[in-house]
């Protein structure tokens, strides 16, 4: 079952955060740290209630033979071809951006020559 | 007709009302429609909040819906000119769509979703976007980031979810019918707990471009709507093969099932167990008495895997999630906060931007796909849903449709349902047509008191893939034996 630990590992390697986040919404609504790691203890435990849930799926017992039973449905790749006019829908897309440079999207400098 | 309450007609209804002939009393204009549901949906949705957002009059299409009514009569389409409410997921050009989440409040549609501009093509107008469930994950709407949605059969209590929003909108007469999306049972168990037809189609029957993405092998566009005509109306208009969507399926693709005028209809017992409160049993089975009288036959199956159907979606709809909201970071759309590093950026952009629910779910998927887990649950769910895809394929050599009732109780209070768990268990009987892409639907199966009030009920039934048809007919046979 999912420690605490375990539950911040995930989180980070789903690039979300649990308890930070409980922090800073309880510390915000004027709450104490307490608070947060009550709420962050919660989380956790509705979490091994989930993981036990699923679990169920362990004691169950597949028939053999069907297991990779093609279905009808088949995905497929589309033809690289027929692309959409140049600048099509430029506009609007770039102007879903946060930062914007031009048409470029700006973004923090993450390669430095130093 | 009463002029009063054009918003009360259904689809075919306001069809035949639009048609009459020049002069008639009772014929209807496109605009007259239009603003009778738009005043039902302004005065309503304060208390309601079915809609997010309810948009301005398009005058130029609300004039083409008249002109072609007009001109073509009887040969313009059925939803020529009428007003539909559309879930906060699928997109409509130049409009917000948010999916209920911060992390796409101001996120502007850059293209028509596929059924919106079949819509369009068939001169259907739009009234709003619909709240939902957050990334439409949940059962009764209480997962939106802005407001919570009432059942208008009692606003003490959800509509449902995660079409809600969709759902309140029709069963309150804010819109003739609407679109909602069904990952698991976002369609039908909505249309349940407020009394109107809702349809998950077969998988690949309804592209899925334009609508935001939650579990992409389980996700399907279908209508709400207040009789399963309409229903078919709407299905009928938004189905086909799409070039933009590589899954969606030609006409035949499935055998072509044959039923006679008696349907077989299959009961799986032991499924329903004790789960199922006693007044919605009670009805499953009165309903179920009057086909027999009819002249239909039930017949005993058994469906052994589907006891863990939940179980396996709450392995493979999480890994879908998980995926699928990566995408969401921060950097070109959508909600953007900026921090000391890179990885910072996508932190709090994500933090802030999903709800508890959401990042839930994305936890759960990261969890089951990782390394030394990921045959114990995913592989494990995968190989289980082709089981129970070849189980029901067996049990449609015996019977043309799958009973079940749509949910075990009717409309529950607002944080009734605070542990993920009894929440998830909501689409215990609805989990299972996603899972093997086959058509579902639910449909009215009369009423239960609760404190005084009467809360509509459904009752589900599945047919083999493409056999929508079939889903069509039995739902007539239970709205007119009602």
């Amino acid at each position: 079952m999912a420690t605490t630990e375990e539950v911040k590992k995930l989180a980070a390697l789903a690039r979300i955060t649990i308890a930070d986040e409980e922090l800073t919404t309880k510390t915000a609504q004027g709450g104490s740290s307490d608070a947060a790691e009550a709420a962050f203890r919660k989380f956790t435990s509705e979490f091994d209630a989930i993981l036990a849930y699923v679990g169920q799926l362990e004691e169950l017992e597949l028939p053999e033979g069907l297991v990779g039973e093609k279905p009808a449905l088949r995905n497929i790749f589309r033809d690289d071809a027929e692309p959409y006019p140049a600048r099509t829908f430029t506009e609007k897309i770039t102007a879903q951006f946060p930062a914007r440079s031009g048409d470029a999207l700006l973004v923090k400098q993450i390669i430095s020559h130093e | 007709m009463n002029k009063e309450k054009l918003n009360e007609l259904t689809i075919g209804e306001a069809a035949r009302a639009l048609r009459l002939p020049d002069g008639s009393q009772a014929r209807v204009t496109v605009r007259e429609l239009w603003d009778a549901c738009i005043e039902a949906a302004k005065a309503k949705n304060p208390e309601l909040n079915a809609y997010l957002e309810i948009f301005d009059a398009d005058e130029a299409a609300i004039a083409d819906a008249q002109k072609r009514i007009n001109e073509e009569g009887d040969k313009a389409p059925l939803l020529c000119g009428i007003p539909l409410a559309i879930k906060d997921n699928i997109l409509i050009e130049g409009h917000i769509a948010s999916a209920a989440s911060r992390m796409l409040e101001n996120y502007r549609a850059t293209y028509d979703a596929t059924v919106i501009e079949k819509l369009r093509v068939a001169g259907a107008l739009f009234i709003g976007r619909t709240n939902m469930d957050e990334f439409a994950m949940g059962s009764s709407t209480e997962h939106s980031a802005f407001v919570k949605t009432r059942n208008p059969h009692d606003p003490a209590r959800v509509p449902g979810g995660s079409s809600g929003g969709s759902a309140a909108a029709v069963a309150a007469h804010m819109a003739i019918a609407a679109l909602g999306t069904d990952t698991g049972g976002s369609i039908r168990q909505p249309a349940a707990l407020t009394g109107l037809v809702g349809l998950k189609p077969t998988y690949g029957e309804v592209s899925r471009s334009g609508a935001i993405a939650m579990g992409s092998s389980l996700d399907q566009i279908g209508p709400l709507a207040k009789t399963a005509e309409d229903a078919k109306i709407i299905f009928d208009t938004i189905r086909g093969v799409d070039p933009l969507d590589s899954t969606t399926i030609p006409d035949g693709l499935y055998p072509v099932q044959k039923v006679g005028l008696k349907l077989r209809i299959g009961v799986p017992r032991a499924l329903l167990g004790d789960n199922v409160t006693a007044d919605v049993r009670a009805a499953f089975d009165a309903t179920l008495e009057r086909l027999v009288q009819a002249g239909h036959t039930l017949v005993d199956i058994e469906l052994p895997t589907s006891a863990h159907s939940l179980a396996a979606y709450y392995v493979i709809m999480p890994a879908e999630v998980s995926t699928n909201l990566a995408r969401l970071d921060g950097i070109r759309y959508g909600h953007a906060v900026r921090g000391a590093t890179l990885l910072d950026d996508y932190l709090l952009s994500r933090t802030e931007g999903f709800g508890e629910e959401t990042r839930r779910r994305i936890l759960l998927g990261t969890f089951v796909l990782s390394s030394g887990y990921i045959d114990a649950y995913y592989r494990k769910a995968h190989a289980a849903r082709d089981v129970l895809r070849h189980e029901y394929n067996e049990a449609f050599k015996k019977v043309d449709v799958i009973a079940f009732p749509t949910t075990l109780s009717p409309a529950f209070k607002f944080g009734e349902k605070s542990d993920p768990i009894s929440m998830y268990l909501e689409d215990i009987f609805t989990v299972t047509a996603n899972l093997t892409g086959m058509p579902a639907l639910s449909t009215p199966m009369g009423t239960v008191e609760r404190e005084g009030k009467q809360l509509p009920i459904g009752i589900h039934f599945t047919a083999p893939h493409q056999a929508e048809e079939t889903l069509f007919t039995i739902a007539s046979l239970v709205e007119h034996s009602a």
